[in-house]
Order: structure tokens, then sequence, then C-alpha cells
């Protein structure tokens, strides 16, 4: 769209998008020199971010390191239980990128989605979760990669209440001595929407679709950016460093359009307990304040997001909103799930299309993937699966 | 505070006046009682831009900004009515967290909502009646969703892509080539020697006798599946106490 087809509204925001401010005087220390001085103390275990990593700069300026190696991928329960595609094309990623990372058996979720949505837990309780895995992490001598944006939210505040509550740390540590555990926390959290931004580049390298027709509408996750803002990065050349730079970084790197709109801010509407059983909130919140608004205002092919709560509300509150005549109907995918494709992934091997609600063809012919072919070879795939000629799919398939 | 009648707050409705002043009080200071309560709040503007922030406002009668002037005024007749009904509109997100004091009113509904679990209140119990499943789920697998809970049942407004999940359930979820994603019941493959150590977290953390006072039936059933998963592995399950 040219300057003379922009609306009032958009130019507004162009014009809030050249606006400087002074920057951030940075605090003198970080939750990881609080973590180390109570290593030093010997309340806890600080596991260290492996040999390879990239710095980049989190809110306020203090640099943050990103591991690109080594990588123990913390799983999200919603990813993996309703939409699959989303944790596969980070693996197969790194399968492609040759990225050294394990997904263990030995990992629960954080849980946290039970706790934000019903209260019935307790913060001990949910730093022993936490903890657990961190420790199993560290046993396997790999760095938690953390998928959820939930779960990324919830362990900063684990971390918070850890550096803050002495009361919570003494519970804690004796619930992990029962368990023969030390108490170990990562230097930093990190969210798998963090790696994919520090190798964006190499994504692109690797990439061997033209996305350039695409138009994107990004929606971040509040647990990321908003809930203990500090850990989220920012960088001057992503939105004039006034957003987070985590997803509109690799879609732009990727060569895609990405569109702004006045609800970027806006919660999606997952809520925890209304996404499971007070459903007629969400579905209105995701569609009358995002979707519609995207479509308006951005009129973009795919919305990316960059958590489980997210993709899912926005995808699927769109069906039964059709219903209603509402302006809806934009696909719905993770930034990962996006750059699998753009790197050549299979759309339903891989990324898991099928999961989701809204139809994304339309959107993978623009990126130059014929749909119905790649469904014809799934649908040979799973008629072997049921005539029991193999087991499973294996990434040799892939 | 008074208990005159004339000076209740405006928060105070008739459907509450049943609940001695006593009862609230005692709810209140459980929540003040909170470790983290001194961090969640530190006064109000009155200025707005957490309810200007709030996805439940748009849609509820709910107000961020009046949980935190609430509990700064110690208005404990105001705090009841929240915390028997509004407290269950919030959304989590945190967009509050943008308060120009640094109150976070999503912080104070958590312990709100703990302290009404806690206590059995028969308004959590009835803003959790259709999640007994997602408790029960969580808590014995170590995974809150699972691919078995796509039905159309359960999601009949997220359409007919719900119905073909559930009839190709069991083959697509083969045909996923992540190794530990080839589960129904679990959204992964949790080990049992981590399903254990989850065990004794719930009930070394007193989580698990936090599940009875809200939802018998799924107390019971974890209960059994808990007990003989330990035992299983040499605990007698009786004498694992909370710590807490």
């Amino acid at each position: 769209m040219n300057d003379s087809e922009s609306t009032p509204q958009q130019k507004a925001r162009t014009k809030l998008q050249v606006i400087t401010r002074k920057p951030r005087k940075i605090p003198e220390r970080y939750y990881k020199d609080e973590l180390l001085e109570l290593e030093a103390k010997g309340e806890i275990v600080v596991q260290r971010i492996p040999d390879t990593f990239v710095e980049v700069e989190a809110r306020g300026g203090r640099k943050k390191k990103i591991p690109t190696n080594k990588l123990w991928h913390h799983k999200s329960c919603g990813q993996c239980g309703h939409i699959p595609g989303y944790p596969t094309s980070i693996l197969w990623m790194m399968n492609q990128m040759g990225v050294d990372h394990l997904d263990p058996r030995d990992q629960t979720s954080c849980t946290g989605w039970n706790y934000y949505a019903s209260a019935t837990s307790n913060p001990v309780a949910q730093a022993a979760v936490a903890v657990r895995n961190f420790v199993q992490a560290e046993r396997d001598g790999y760095f938690p990669l953390i998928h959820c944006g939930t779960s990324y939210g919830h362990y900063k505040e684990v971390r918070e209440e850890l550096i803050h509550h002495p009361d919570i740390r003494e519970k804690l540590r004796r619930v992990m001595d029962k368990l023969q555990m030390p108490v170990v926390f990562p230097e930093e959290l990190v969210h798998y929407s963090e790696w994919l931004h520090v190798v964006r580049h190499e994504v692109a390298a690797r990439q061997v679709l033209d996305v350039s027709d695409v138009t994107i509408a990004v929606h971040p996750a509040c647990h990321y950016h908003k809930l203990i803002p500090d850990d989220a990065i920012y960088d001057r050349d992503v939105l004039s460093g006034e957003r987070t730079a985590v997803v509109t970084a690799i879609a732009q790197a990727l060569g895609a359009k990405v569109g702004d709109y006045s609800t970027w801010h806006d919660c999606c509407g997952f809520g925890f307990r209304h996404i499971l059983v007070s459903r007629d909130f969400t579905r209105s919140f995701a569609t009358l304040r995002k979707i519609e608004r995207i479509k308006e205002e951005v009129q973009a092919d795919l919305v990316l997001a960059h958590d489980t709560g997210c993709v899912t509300t926005l995808d699927k509150s769109q069906f039964a909103a059709r219903g209603h005549n509402r302006n809806v109907g934009i696909a719905v995918m993770a930034d990962c799930q996006f750059a699998a494709l753009a790197m050549g992934a299979h759309p339903y091997k891989v990324v898991q299309l099928h999961w989701h609600g809204v139809d994304s063809r339309p959107t993978l012919r623009k990126m130059g993937i014929d749909p119905e072919a790649a469904w014809k070879e799934f649908e040979e795939l799973t008629a072997k699966i049921n005539a029991g000629e193999v087991e499973f799919l294996t990434w040799g398939d892939c | 505070m008074s208990t005159d009648p004339r000076k209740l707050p405006i928060h105070a409705d008739a459907r509450h006046a049943d609940v001695p002043l006593e009862e609230k009080q005692r709810l209140f200071d459980e929540v003040v009682a909170d470790t983290r309560y001194h961090d969640t709040l530190y006064g109000c503007y009155e200025c707005g831009i957490c309810v200007a922030a709030c996805p439940s406002a748009r849609f509820y009668d709910f107000s961020p900004r009046v949980f935190a002037q609430t509990l700064a005024r110690k208005d404990v007749h105001g705090f009841y009515e929240l915390l028997v009904d509004s407290v269950w509109d919030c959304s989590q997100c945190f967009s509050c967290t943008r308060c120009p004091r640094q109150n976070s009113p999503g912080g104070l509904i958590t312990i709100m909502r703990e302290v009404a679990v806690n206590n059995g209140l028969q308004s959590a119990k009835d803003a959790l009646a259709a999640y007994s499943r997602v408790i029960y789920k969580v808590m014995s697998t170590g995974t809150q969703v699972s691919p078995d809970m796509l039905q159309p049942d359960f999601f009949p407004d997220w359409g007919p892509d719900v119905q073909a999940v559930s009839d190709n359930l069991e083959t697509w979820r083969r045909a996923i080539p992540t190794e530990t994603l080839h589960t129904l019941e679990l959204a992964w493959d949790v080990s049992e020697k981590t399903r254990v150590e989850l065990f004794l977290i719930w009930k070394l953390t007193g989580n698990f006798d936090m599940i009875e006072k809200i939802d018998e039936s799924s107390y019971l059933i974890l209960e059994e599946i808990m007990e003989e998963l330990l035992e299983e592995h040499g605990y007698d399950f009786d004498d694992i106490e909370s710590i807490i």
C-alpha cells in the first residue's frame, strides 16, 4: 500500500514510529546477578549458557545471551497436544541446521496453564515443578529452551519469587532435598522465538520459497513481553525498538511484508480458564479485537504468533464467528511453522497444518506450495499407517 | 471498619450481607498474609491504565482498578464481593502490569484465587466445575492438554476440524515425526520416573490436599493413581506428608 492509500489511523501510526525516546538507564543489577549471588551463598546452582550463543539486547538495553546449541526442548503441552506442528517445526529446523538438541521424556509441562486458570496450586509447588525440569536439563547436559510463552512467563515469576522470597526458597529446598535434587536455575530464561530470532539470517540463507507476496500481522504473547518484561528482546532496527523484535524480525528476514495494526498490544483473549470453559469471552475478544482489526487494517494473509495459547485462540475462535457473519478468515500459525515452510518443510508431514482450524491453503499457494499435492502425499502416508505397513512417520520420511 | 449498613462501601451489596464481617476479614487477612502480596500492590492513582489494557474489562463487569483500590483501602466487604464473583473473570494476561505504580492486579487475583480454592468456597467450585478434567489431567500426567481432549462434545464451536481430528486421532498422532508425540492421553510421552517425581512434589507441597477442598471426586481418583505408582516405586503414600 502506498502512502496516498493509507488511512488516517495508519498515517498516525507511521508518525508514531519515528518518535525516539531517550535511552532508559540500564540497571546495574539483573536477575542473573541475583541468581549468581544466591549461588555464591550455596543456596542454588546456576546453569550456565553453553559456549555457543548470540548476544542481543533485552528491554532496557542489557545484554542477553541466547544459546544456539546444546538445547533441551522444554515442550509445551498445548502445542504438543493440539498443534503438534509447532514443536515439530522447531525440531525439524534444528535437524536441518545441525543443532545439537534433546527432546526429553523426563520433562513435565510447567503446569502454569492450570495454575493461571484454576489456582489449584501454590508458589512452592510451582517452583518445584520448574526446578525439577531444570535439574533434569542440567543432568542431561543441555540448556532449557522453553517452547511455551506461558511457561516462559511463569518461570520468570518463579525466578522472581525465588530471588525475593527467602521463605519460598527455604520451603523449595526442603522439597528438593526429599527428591534428592539441588535447586538449579538457568542463567537466562530463553524462549524458542528468541533462538529463532538470533538465527534468522541463517534461516533466511536456507530459505527455498519466496514469501514476499505474503502479508503478515504479528501477535506478541502477553507472557512474553508484558509479564516481567525485562527479559524480552528489543532491537532498534525492528519496529523502532518500541516493541519486542521477536517474530517480526524473522518474518522480515524471510522477506514477508509485516503490517501494523491498532490493537497490536492487545491480549488474544486466551484467558487460561476461559479458552477451556468460558469460550464466549475468548471468541469475542479474539475476533472483535484482533482478527477483525487485522483484517480491516492490514488485509493480512497470515497471523504469526509465538505462543501456544495465542495460536490456539486466534485460530480456533474464527469458526463460530463466521456464523455471526463476522469479518474473519485469516490463517494463524507460529513463527517457527512459517519459517520451516520457507525452508521447504512439508506443510502436513512436518508443519502439521491439518490440526489448525482456519484454511491455510490460500496462504500456502502464495508461498508457492501446492497444498492439494502435499495433502495427497500425507494421505498416502496415513494409508500406509492404517494398513500396518509403517508404524510411525519418521524424520527420514520428511 | 464500620458494620453500620449505612456506611458500607459501594461493593457490599445485599447478596453477601449474611456473611459475617469476621469471615470476610479472615479471608482478607489470608490474602494479605501471602508472601507475594506486597509485591503486587503499591497504591493506586486511579488512572485506569490497567482497565484500558485489560481484555476482561471489555466483556465483563470487571475492573483491575477496582481490585487494586478495594484491597488498598482494606475494604473487606468489597473484597469479599470480588472474591466470590469477578475474581474468576480475569484473563491472567498481566496486561495490567503496565501500571505506573508497578501494581499487578493480575498478581493480586492469583493470590485471591488461591485463597478461594484453599477455603473451598462454593464460588470457586462453581467457577471450576467444568474444569475438573483438566486438573485431573495435569496432575496425573504432568501435561495439561492432551490429544484425546480434542472431541466435538468438548469443542463444538471449533468447527468440523475437531471432528476430523477425533476421527483420525490415532493415525494422525502416528503421522508426526517427533518420537515423543506418538501419544493420545498425554501431550508427550512423560517417563515414569518423572511422573513419580511429580507426584512427590504434589504431595510434599500440599498441592494434592488443595484438590480435596475443591473437587473431591478428582481427589479420590488422583489419590488412587498416585498411591499405586508411588508404592510401586517403594514409597509409602500415607507417610509422605506436606512439608509446607
